[in-house]
């Protein structure tokens, strides 16, 4: 799988998507899959994201309910977290080219 | 067109039966993501950004109105109102939920259409020309042969598994819509002094990391040895294309290496033993059969001139317009071929809703023998319409908001989804492409810069065909930024060549002033008559670079 | 590790035997080098030889010792390497080999249809691999639309024999 974190990042989140339909989710402290990344768990520094993409991970082969499972850079905002790659800010809003579509059109706390 | 008989039907029904054991078996944890996922490839599912994404065959680019409804009703039921298509001719639904895809494909079954084969390692749905059956200059309808070849390819138990996807495309006319040397395979159909169809076989051609244009190895093939000649072209490429490395794995990369003559011997060579066989050799019949299918529709004696039509254009000149850019000549007197542009100003390339599928499944019915055609340039297309109906036509697709006078112009842009939607891409090509619409709106303007084709990719893999668009972009990413890399000069049709790179990357911000640029610099630069490639051809990329780089 | 012989679950008489190992009692499949150096002394103990290919080594290579091997294994690296599709077709069709073909290595059970009708009359399959899936694999399609090894009729000439049928009832 293609890395979508950098070395040295400070904050980090875990996502996935749903097997039954693909949903976008994130991890959450209640060892939960969310649709909003506002509900995400963030690990601060390299073994506390290590620890948590193996936490995640524990939800993704004997259980099923998600697949593709990794971790990426967030930012903590005073308006919350942040995806810090445009790929990840996309994932959590939905098409930019659609603003009526995905979860910028469904939830709140997405941002552009 | 072709309609299936029990045996196709029975074949369909039972592949959905086989992708509904395999989900069932996904999501009851049976199989892992890594053992399902060759699985639902070879179905055409994906796993995209946002959700699974599903990829709906269309053979050779053609459609029954009831059969566009089916997926306009499908769109709405699975997913959200809409679908993209693609410039291999397909459909692709952007969220379909993986637990609904069997009853989906169940739908789809209905109306004889399926998945298999639009992803994965095999020979991928065959695409044609989308003015078939009606261009002047026809050696013979294309997609005869297309289904022909779409039925052998499908599940051949041989070349299921090759070292990576195989594109066929089939051409009979001279100007090549259907793009045939930028595929694996490129089939060019074309009849001898005695009048016997055969096809000439180009290979090796195609896009992506390493763009190449084909190489002719078969001059004229006979019809009934068709198949025997791919099935050897094909058992060459399985057992010595390179499987070291996906990158190098396309046929191209092995006819590259090798060198044509040699790997025209080859096929030769196979081909002199498999015809020995004589089992592949294809029966007179069964072509009389299938070519019934596609028989010309019932065509009127008309006069071609059309008074009604010319005081139309005289009455209203968004009418003249629209039929400037998207109407064009059909071989029968009386008839024209309409383009339904998939491309309004500053929206999505190639995306329709269901209401304006449906909108365009109704205008067939009425006004088209009930048929639908995919442009590879993902526009859709009524090849069959009397001139004295393109009033009306008219005047029904503009009220579906698909009545955008710019086929073949600057706006009628091919875009693949990008990173709005794709696990690949790097960056974003649909909203470039949107804003470069907005930049040439002015159909004035349009008019005076003429046929430009602009392609975008949102990554090497190059869906968006950007090596072949008169102007190319393609998105790259730097340490999480969108930047776009633009080649000019390339073509995929007849004259099919690989554009050249103008110069370092541009930035999102700058990448629309950067075609803005192009397109002055060719507008000072043409002579008389002259389109883009003409003038570039003529002069060549330095001018280009000089005006682009100038300011930096 | 099962064998899966024309469609029976049964026990395997062959045992596969390393370059370097001693060779046992019995029929053995060895490496294509292995049978290059050994040749005589294989044939010598008049016990069934068989050879396996690698991915990369095409049947060619032997097409000339085809009459003294009474197998020929085909190996998958991984599942998604089908060169061996195009070996067993080579084997059965331009060689006329009629020993036993044998597919070894990395299958998938999606794939068993497929193997069969390229003419691979053996299959070493995952031991979760029952009687009931190999079955309905194989059974995934009744009628095939292009002709291959198995001798399935295709689509094509079933199209035209039922349509002469029907010609001559009426």
């Amino acid at each position: 799988m293609a890395q979508h974190t950098r070395k040295g990042a400070q904050f980090q989140a875990v996502t996935a998507n749903r097997l039954a339909d693909g949903v976008v989710v994130y991890l959450t402290a209640e060892n939960g899959w969310s649709e909003s990344l506002q509900d995400a768990e963030v690990a601060e520094g390299k073994e506390a994201g290590e620890a948590l993409l193996a936490r995640g991970q524990q939800f993704f082969e004997p259980g099923n309910l998600v697949l593709d499972v990794y971790l990426f850079e967030v930012e903590k905002t005073d308006n919350g977290i942040r995806a810090s790659s445009v790929r990840e800010t996309i994932r959590q809003a939905g098409p930019t080219v659609r603003r009526d579509l995905g979860k910028q059109a469904e939830l709140a706390g997405v941002h552009e | 067109m072709y309609r299936y008989d029990e045996f196709d039907h029975r074949l369909v029904t039972e592949r959905v039966e086989q992708f509904r054991g395999q989900v069932a078996r996904r999501l009851s944890g049976e199989l892992s993501e890594d053992e399902f996922k060759p699985l639902r490839l070879m179905n055409g599912v994906y796993l995209q950004l946002h959700a699974y994404m599903l990829r709906i065959a269309v053979p050779y680019g053609t459609l029954s109105s009831r059969q566009l409804h089916k997926l306009a009703d499908i769109a709405r039921k699975y997913d959200k109102g809409y679908g993209h298509f693609t410039t291999r001719q397909n459909l692709q639904l952007n969220w379909p939920a993986l637990k609904d895809i069997p009853a989906l494909l169940d739908e789809l079954a209905s109306v004889e259409m399926h998945c298999i084969q639009t992803s994965g390692n095999c020979i991928r749905n065959v695409t044609s020309d989308h003015y078939a059956g009606a261009a002047s200059d026809e050696v013979e309808d294309p997609r005869i042969i297309s289904e022909i070849i779409r039925q052998w390819s499908t599940f051949h138990p041989e070349f299921s598994f090759l070292p990576r996807k195989f594109k066929i495309a089939v051409c009979a006319t001279k100007n090549d819509r259907a793009a045939i040397k930028v595929h694996d395979i490129g089939i060019q159909i074309l009849k001898n002094a005695a009048g016997e169809i055969g096809y000439e076989v180009w290979v090796g051609g195609g896009l992506g990391r390493t763009p190449i244009i084909g190489k002719k190895i078969g001059d004229f093939i006979r019809r009934e040895d068709l198949l025997a000649y791919l099935e050897a072209t094909l058992r060459v490429y399985n057992m010595q294309g390179r499987r070291d490395n996906a990158y190098k794995a396309r046929i191209k990369i092995l006819v590259h290496e090798i060198g044509t003559e040699e790997m025209k011997r080859l096929v030769e060579e196979e081909f002199a033993a498999v015809k020995a066989r004589g089992a592949l050799q294809l029966p007179d019949a069964e072509v009389e059969r299938i070519k019934a299918y596609f028989a010309a529709p019932a065509f009127e004696t008309l006069p071609d001139a059309t008074p009604e039509l010319d005081a139309a254009i005289a009455r209203e000149p968004a009418f003249a317009d629209w039929v400037k850019a998207n109407v064009t000549a059909h071989r029968v007197p009386g008839y024209a071929i309409v383009n339904v542009s998939l491309k309004p100003i500053g929206k999505p390339p190639g995306d329709a809703t269901s209401d304006q599928m449906d909108a365009v499944a109704d205008i067939a019915e009425k006004y088209a023998f009930s048929e639908i055609r995919v442009a590879h340039e993902q526009n859709l297309c009524l090849a069959h319409v009397r001139k004295k109906d393109l009033y009306a036509v008219w005047q029904a697709l503009s009220a579906a908001d698909l009545a955008t006078a710019n086929v073949g112009l600057i706006t009628d842009q091919i875009a693949c989804p990008g990173l709005d939607y794709c696990n690949l891409a790097n960056a974003r090509s649909i909203s470039v492409a949107e804003r470069i619409s907005e930049r040439f709106a002015d159909l004035k303007l349009q008019h005076e810069i003429g046929r430009l084709h602009i392609n975008t990719s949102g990554c090497i893999n190059a869906c968006g065909h950007h090596h072949v668009g008169h102007i190319g972009i393609l998105g790259v990413d730097k340490k999480g930024v969108e930047y776009y890399q633009v080649t000019i000069g390339g073509a995929a049709d007849e004259t099919a060549a690989v554009g050249d790179i103008v110069g370092p990357a541009f930035t999102e911000a700058e990448i629309v002033d950067a075609v803005d640029t192009i397109v002055k610099t060719y507008l000072d630069l043409r002579k008389d008559g002259e389109i883009f490639l003409d003038t570039y051809r003529r002069v060549g990329v330095q001018p280009f670079k000089e005006k682009l780089y100038a300011a930096h | 590790m099962q064998l899966i012989k024309n469609g029976k679950f049964v026990a395997d008489e062959w045992k596969h035997v390393a370059d370097d190992e001693a060779l046992p009692e019995g029929a053995v499949i060895v490496s294509l080098q292995r049978w290059q150096k050994e040749q005589n002394l294989l044939l010598s103990r008049g016990t069934p030889v068989g050879v396996q290919l690698k991915s990369g080594e095409e049947p060619s290579l032997i097409a000339e010792h085809l009459d003294r091997l009474a197998l020929v294994a085909l190996e998958f690296p991984v599942y998604r390497n089908g060169r061996a599709f195009s070996y067993a077709r080579l084997l059965r069709e331009r060689y006329d080999y009629k020993g036993e073909v044998r597919a070894v290595g990395a299958v998938l059970r999606d794939q068993f249809y497929f193997l069969v009708r390229c003419g691979f009359d053996a299959l070493e399959v995952r031991d979760e691999i029952t009687p009931e899936i190999f079955a309905e694999s194989i059974g995934t399609f009744t009628h095939p639309y292009q002709p291959s090894t198995d001798g399935a009729e295709p689509v094509m000439s079933l199209r035209q024999r039922l349509a002469a049928q029907a010609r001559k009832a009426s």
